[in-house]
């Protein structure tokens, strides 16, 4: 009995201060993506426009994002009838948007990002992942 | 002399001049046992991971110095097509690689 009750408080306790903090999490990504518009990032390489360059160089952002106790036990209920596992794709979401924000702060002032690439991992046993965002930041000559 | 990187096949605005081939860096780090132990806690609510997160920062800026290192050793000023990889080797241990190509730019 003691058992149920003490998972029962860490199932709500996931899922209602979690939700909160994904909430939040996700208030402030529009907004700082909204703010960054201005800075364009492609996959490409071959965007260069015909002007010359003053400089160049790598600019990269990661963040890791893990998933509270509620997703974890949902997660892996769903792990086990198969198909789509919906309560980890925020948390994918959140970490790829959140590096590539981290990336774009770091050259705010920058004309173009290149060739943008996203690198995903977990971190072993903490039910996190963790996103790598870089490119290549280029300044044409003012 | 600064070195330059980049993760494209050329140095925009720069010339080529030499090649001087593969370099790389890489190292492999762990958390202390509090923070890990601080992590787990964050693990029932969520949300972000700092203490991972400066972890894997701190490690990659090492391994990417010891790309430069290497870079510089060559000769070279700057290192295109720069690529990284993660990988987990044991709980709570990561490995960062970096590596690239030193050429010399004018």
């Amino acid at each position: 009995m003691a058992d149920l009750i003490q998972l029962a408080v860490l199932l709500a306790v996931g899922y209602f201060v979690g939700s909160r903090i994904e909430k939040k999490h996700y208030r402030s990504i529009k907004e700082r993506e909204k703010k960054l518009l201005g800075c364009a990032v492609v996959t490409g390489d071959d965007f260069l426009e015909d002007r010359p360059v003053r400089t160049s160089r790598l600019v990269s952002g990661s963040a890791v994002i893990s998933s509270d106790y509620f997703k974890m036990i949902v997660g892996n209920l769903l792990n086990f009838f198969g198909g789509e596992v919906s309560v980890f794709e925020s948390l994918l979401d959140r970490a790829r948007r959140e590096a590539i924000l981290r990336m774009k702060e770091e050259a705010p002032a920058a004309d173009i990002i290149l060739n943008l690439r996203i690198e995903t991992s977990t971190i072993a046993g903490k039910n996190s992942c963790e996103a790598l965002a870089y490119g290549t930041a280029v300044y044409y000559e003012k | 002399m600064i070195l330059v990187m980049t993760n494209i096949e050329s140095v925009p605005g720069k010339k080529i001049v030499e090649h001087f081939g593969l370099v790389c860096g890489s190292t492999v780090r762990a958390k202390n046992a509090f923070k890990d132990f601080g992590a787990g806690l964050k693990n029932l609510v969520g949300g972000e991971l700092k203490a991972y997160t400066e972890l894997m920062n701190e490690s990659r800026k090492q391994a990417i110095d010891r790309l430069k290192c290497q870079a510089e050793n060559l000769g070279a000023n700057a290192i295109i097509n720069v690529r990284f990889s993660t990988s987990n080797i044991a709980n709570g241990a990561a490995e960062l690689y970096v590596y690239g190509t030193a050429v010399r730019v004018e």
